[in-house]
């Protein structure tokens, strides 16, 4: 695997706890992600999973160990960790589109008023992503007046604004219905071609095969294996990952 | 009827000092709110406390012991208001307290997704606030915000008495020396009152509905 510019990570999680309250749910996470890495989380329900992706960014704190991007050490809050926030792209389960504005108001607010950008030129990009991500066609509307899957793929447009070093998704298609998973699946995929670093959550193994480098199986907070797609899924070597694979690859 | 044309000056300065105070003090108590709506969901421990500490204070101390303590309290430390500035600012003051747990409540009718998606894009707290939750809260918050604003211009009321000649001080004063019109003067007052609270409701349940966000 290659590593970036300055040859160290783009991401990196070392020695990383995490309680909420007596609740241990990270529990000494060491995860190292290279520039232009496609790392497919896996794990079954509450293993923290989403907790892990979410201390990347910084949406829930953690008690022990260090987190860095792109080299620097995340800070604990303030204009500094806003900073860092707007070069980590998020996609959420639920979208969260900002249900007040329009399609292309979501995806220039960050551009003007974390970038700075002028709107206009703001407004020509958003145009541009919403084109890639096929609802170029809807800007003009509210939120509510889209599909799911044209809402997730707003809000990937949304987070690309930013230029974003590193997307995370958690679970983007598990809120979907299943004949809208595809083109959101579609348009990751083609992000992740494009060389784009992605920790992604998802129970589409398809995804998995096709556009990961890396999978992470996460159980009880600690990642018990880490291999490449074809490695883990054929070949996978502790009992808890064989048991959670035969789980969710036999229906 | 007569009676109430004859004192038509009199109603009409009442009904316009009324009509000031609660327009200056719906202002202080939109600002002064909001901002302790703010501070009570702010990450900053302090300003939570303080911001609590104040609505606590505010919304369990009866209206007229404010202005009693702004109109009389303040000038044993030498800082005096005078009547009218004190009436505001009391009211202003006391009213806040309701606007900030209307637009707390609103603030937290938001989904924590929308605050989170916000600062997932690099937007600062306050900026997450004004951009994304503050107007969504405002658009929840319409209808119970109205009612604070139409009970804050009732409450106007307590100024008659610290001596600012606002419409309900007209009642024992118009009354007193003319028993005979207690009616005419009431209904005169009442009247007048409703030209304030009627066009206040009529305008929260416009602005209402065109605000209401598609969900
Ligand atoms: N805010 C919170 N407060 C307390 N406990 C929490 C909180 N968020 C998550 N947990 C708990 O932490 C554990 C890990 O949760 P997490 O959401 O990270 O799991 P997950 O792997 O994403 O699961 P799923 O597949 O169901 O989304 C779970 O037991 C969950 O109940
Ligand atoms: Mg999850």
């Amino acid at each position: 695997m290659t590593s970036g510019s300055n040859g160290q990570p783009l991401v990196r999680l070392s020695h990383v706890d995490k309680w909420f309250g007596d609740l241990h749910v990270l529990q000494d996470i060491d995860l190292s992600i290279d520039r232009g890495e496609v790392v497919v989380v896996i794990g079954p329900s509450g293993s923290g999973k989403s907790t892990l992706c979410r201390t990347i960014n910084r949406l829930e704190s953690i008690q022990q160990g260090e987190i860095f991007i792109d080299g620097e050490r995340l800070p604990e809050e303030g204009k500094a960790l806003a900073r860092l926030r707007s070069d980590v792209g998020m996609v959420f389960q639920s979208f969260n589109l900002f249900a007040h504005k329009t399609v292309l108001e979501n995806v220039t607010l960050g551009p003007v008023k974390v970038r700075k950008q002028p709107r206009a030129r703001a407004e020509e990009r958003a145009r541009e992503l919403l084109d890639r991500v096929g609802v170029g066609t809807q800007a003009g509307k509210y939120p509510a007046q889209l599909s799911g899957g044209q809402q997730q793929r707003v809000a990937i447009a949304r987070a690309l604004a930013m230029d974003p070093k590193v997307m995370l998704f958690d679970e983007p298609t598990s809120a979907l219905d299943p004949e809208m998973i595809n083109e959101v699946l579609d348009v990751m995929i083609s992000l992740a071609r494009e060389g784009m670093t992605m920790v992604v959550i998802t129970h589409e193994m398809g995804f998995a095969r096709r556009a990961a480098n890396r999978v992470v199986f996460m159980d009880g907070g600690r990642i018990v294996e880490s291999a490449d797609p074809e490695t883990f899924f054929t070949a996978p070597t502790t009992d808890r990952a064989k048991d959670f694979l035969s789980k969710i690859l036999h229906h | 009827m007569q009676f109430l044309i004859d004192n038509f000056n009199l109603l009409w300065d009442a009904f316009l000092t009324t009509l000031s105070i609660s327009a200056l003090a719906g202002l202080v108590a939109l600002v002064l709110g909001t901002l302790l709506a703010a501070a009570r969901v702010s990450p900053i421990p302090p300003l939570r406390g303080l911001a609590t500490f104040y609505v606590e204070t505010f919304r369990n101390t009866p209206l007229t012991v404010v202005f009693f303590f702004l109109i009389f309290g303040l000038p044993q430390i030498d800082f005096v208001l005078g009547f009218f500035p004190g009436a505001v600012l009391s009211l202003g003051l006391y009213t806040a307290a309701f606007v900030c747990e209307a637009v707390r409540s609103g603030i937290n009718a938001i989904s924590t997704g929308q605050a989170e998606a916000s600062r997932a894009i690099g937007l600062t707290f306050g900026q997450s606030l004004r951009e994304v939750v503050l107007p969504q809260a405002f658009r929840t918050v319409v209808p119970p915000l109205g009612n604070v604003f139409i009970a804050m211009v009732k409450n106007s009321s307590i100024a008659a008495g610290f001596a600012v000649s606002e419409l309900s001080s007209l009642l024992p004063r118009l009354v007193n020396a003319n028993a005979a019109q207690l009616s005419a003067v009431l209904v005169g007052v009442v009247v007048a009152y409703m030209l304030i609270t009627l066009p206040l409701a009529f305008l929260v349940h416009h602005v209402e509905r065109r605000v209401a966000i598609l969900r």
